[in-house]
């Protein structure tokens, strides 16, 4: 504003060459910082609570920290050696793994399976597609309490309907196994839909030119469908992995409420890697130096996996294509 | 190729005629209706859905005793709903504060990132500057950093601040997300043509006020599909605001999680606390639900 202080805002007629000059510079400040400034705020944000979070994590994993005392000594890759020591950690490990490849897997396939039913000359799309998404604006924890309930063991609503067809009970809570089951259902009820409407969407896009020559082909409904559909859902299935390997990796909400205690179950049947992360840092232990060296682990984890279902949805997207 | 287009139909049939025309010839006539069983497909992937919402409000409607020897319920509510709502009120979770602060939370954290989500996208989209494609390739880059991993860190961070058990602890980390300014730019990629922003600068407008009177504008759409999201986003989030927040100060995920732990004896009173708490969402969805729909097909992917 002040760039020329001879020339006061309310002056009634400033020299006219003079005042252009000053309005074209501050024109010209406006037009070059403007592209920053309003990009700025995501970039300030994000140094604050995303990268230096990242990085101070390896710094306080490094240490022996204190929820309440604080930062103690410098310990090196000691939290790492205990964390990984611990057989929680594994049980940890295997439990995420499981509950994410039950999910992941049943989702992806149900979701491709429901958007191809979805994407024919329906009456009333709207209402189907609405449909299929209303269990996504339940919040997670939400879900976790009501699933929770009708997979009790005793006197709960899926046993009953099993033992009154003549079928065993299971226990959904005592057995790993089938806590996982139980825990898969939840995600993949929340998040069904969702992924459904994502694949509907990719699969309008698909021209109808290739399903046309797949038909002047003789190819079937079903050959169609492998040969034509699934290879052209391909960035998009190898999108929703990914996004379901970063998402379903660090699960918490819904294990953390399958029962009131919140510690994955006696046994840890069902504790999962955030869930022990929390209990380092928050539970009765308190220490941050190790809850951080397992966020740590976690994210190499998150990565190898992510890379892993990368490869192999290449392969698994690709070989339909050219095989069957 | 021969028959009327939708637009003669119209004149000749009205409206409706031409609008199910129009939907006749998008794919190829009434023959290609799909037979009975898809409906009934479909049927039952709806009965699913919406089962265990209205298993919610069953038990929530019933009483410990009842559900202890029916762990079937029978299909017709019973009538003890509005007592349990009246119980899970005067609990010990603190519902209204709860509610309240999920209000509050949920509105800023939506507004915010509209905001300066818009903001961004705009500069992203259509100003010229050093930086811009390696900028918004970084922006994107971010989206992949797993979230949940901060939390130790970003928990020093809060009580340095003093501010645990403060909603701004809540509010401050979400106020902008890379998956807002990626959207954002692309929708404003196509929808906002170049010639509108230079005929505001002609006209002598600065930066913001173009941003204001041309940008923001042309961005409703999006901008009200992505506050839509962040606010169910916001409202559903538990894990931070568990740590963070706890049972003192609670978001409605937060008390849900206490109604369990604490009166996990009784099922009638935790489940019509559940049932009311998905209130809110579920009648922003009968309002928005199109809209919802429609993002998520046009790429509103976040979870």
């Amino acid at each position: 504003m002040s760039v020329d202080t001879t020339t006061p805002a309310a002056a009634p007629a400033p020299p006219a060459p003079q005042r252009r000059t000053v309005r074209e510079r501050l024109r010209a400040v406006d037009a070059q910082v403007a592209p920053y400034a309003y990009i700025s705020p995501f970039f300030v944000l994000f140094a604050l609570v995303g990268l230096f979070p990242l990085v101070y994590t390896f710094w306080v994993s490094v240490h022996d920290w204190n929820l309440i005392g604080g930062k103690g000594a410098f310990v090196g890759l000691d939290n790492y050696a205990q964390a990984l020591g611990q057989e929680n950690f594994w049980t940890g490990a295997r439990n995420t793994v499981s509950i994410f490849l039950l999910s992941g897997v049943t989702q992806t396939v149900a979701a491709i399976a429901l958007a191809a039913v979805l994407n024919q000359n329906i009456r009333a799309r709207t209402f189907w597609r609405m449909g299929v998404l209303l269990p996504f604006v339940i919040a997670p924890v939400a879900v976790g309490v009501i699933f929770s309930k009708m997979f009790a063991d005793q006197s709960g609503l899926i046993n009953s309907l099993l033992t009154s067809v003549g079928l065993p009970a299971v226990g959904w809570h005592s057995d790993v196994f089938a806590s996982h089951v139980a825990i898969a259902t939840m995600v993949n009820f929340r998040w069904t839909g969702y992924v459904t409407l994502i694949f509907l969407a990719a699969m309008q896009a698909i021209p109808t030119e290739l399903y046309e020559a797949a038909v002047l082909d003789g190819a079937s409904r079903m050959r169609q469908f492998f040969s034509v559909t699934v290879p052209m859902l391909r960035p998009t299935i190898i999108f929703v992995v990914i996004t379901a390997t970063i998402g379903g990796l660090q699960i918490f909400d819904e294990p953390r409420v399958f029962d009131q205690q919140g510690l994955g179950g006696a046994d840890r049947q069902w504790m999962t890697m955030t869930m022990y992360l929390y209990e380092l840092g928050w539970g009765p232990q308190k220490s941050f130096g190790r809850a951080a060296a397992v966020s740590w682990l976690l994210f190499l984890f998150i990565i190898v996996i992510g890379v892993l279902n990368y490869l192999a949805t290449r392969r698994i997207a690709s070989s339909s294509s050219g095989g069957k | 190729m021969s028959a009327p287009s939708p637009a003669m139909a119209e004149g000749i049939a009205g409206r409706g005629a031409a609008r199910a025309r129009r939907r006749r010839l998008r794919r190829g006539g009434v023959a290609n209706r799909p037979g009975w069983v898809t409906y009934v497909i479909l049927g039952v992937v709806i009965l699913l859905s919406a089962y265990p919402l209205y298993y919610s409000f069953l038990l929530g409607s019933s009483d410990a005793a009842t559900i202890a020897k029916n762990p079937i319920p029978s299909l017709i509510p019973q009538g003890n709903f509005a007592d349990n709502v009246q119980r899970v009120i005067t609990s010990d979770i603190k519902f209204w504060q709860a509610l309240g602060n999920s209000i509050v939370v949920a509105v800023l954290t939506a507004a915010s990132v509209v905001f300066f989500a818009t903001l961004a996208g705009f500069s992203f989209s259509k100003l010229r500057f050093r930086g811009r494609g390696p900028l918004l390739v970084f922006v994107v880059a971010t989206m992949a950093i797993p979230t949940q991993l901060s939390v130790v860190p970003l928990f020093i961070l809060m009580s340095k601040l003093g501010w645990t058990g403060n909603l701004l602890s809540v509010i401050v980390p979400g106020l902008v997300t890379a998956f807002g300014v990626f959207w954002m730019t692309q929708y404003l990629e196509s929808a906002l043509p170049y010639e509108l922003i230079e005929a505001a600068r002609v006209d002598g407008c600065s930066m913001l006020r173009t941003f204001w009177s041309i940008a923001l504008p042309a961005a409703r759409p999006a901008a009200a599909m992505l506050g839509l999201f962040t606010f169910i986003g916001s409202w559903t989030a538990f894990f931070w605001p568990f740590i963070v927040l706890g049972s003192s100060n609670p978001t409605l995920p937060v008390s849900i999680q206490l109604l369990q732990a604490s009166y996990f004896k009784d099922y009638s009173l935790i489940l019509a606390g559940v049932t009311i708490a998905a209130l809110p969402l579920l009648i922003l969805f009968a309002v928005a639900g199109r809209q919802l729909v429609a993002g998520v097909m046009q790429g509103a992917v976040k979870g």
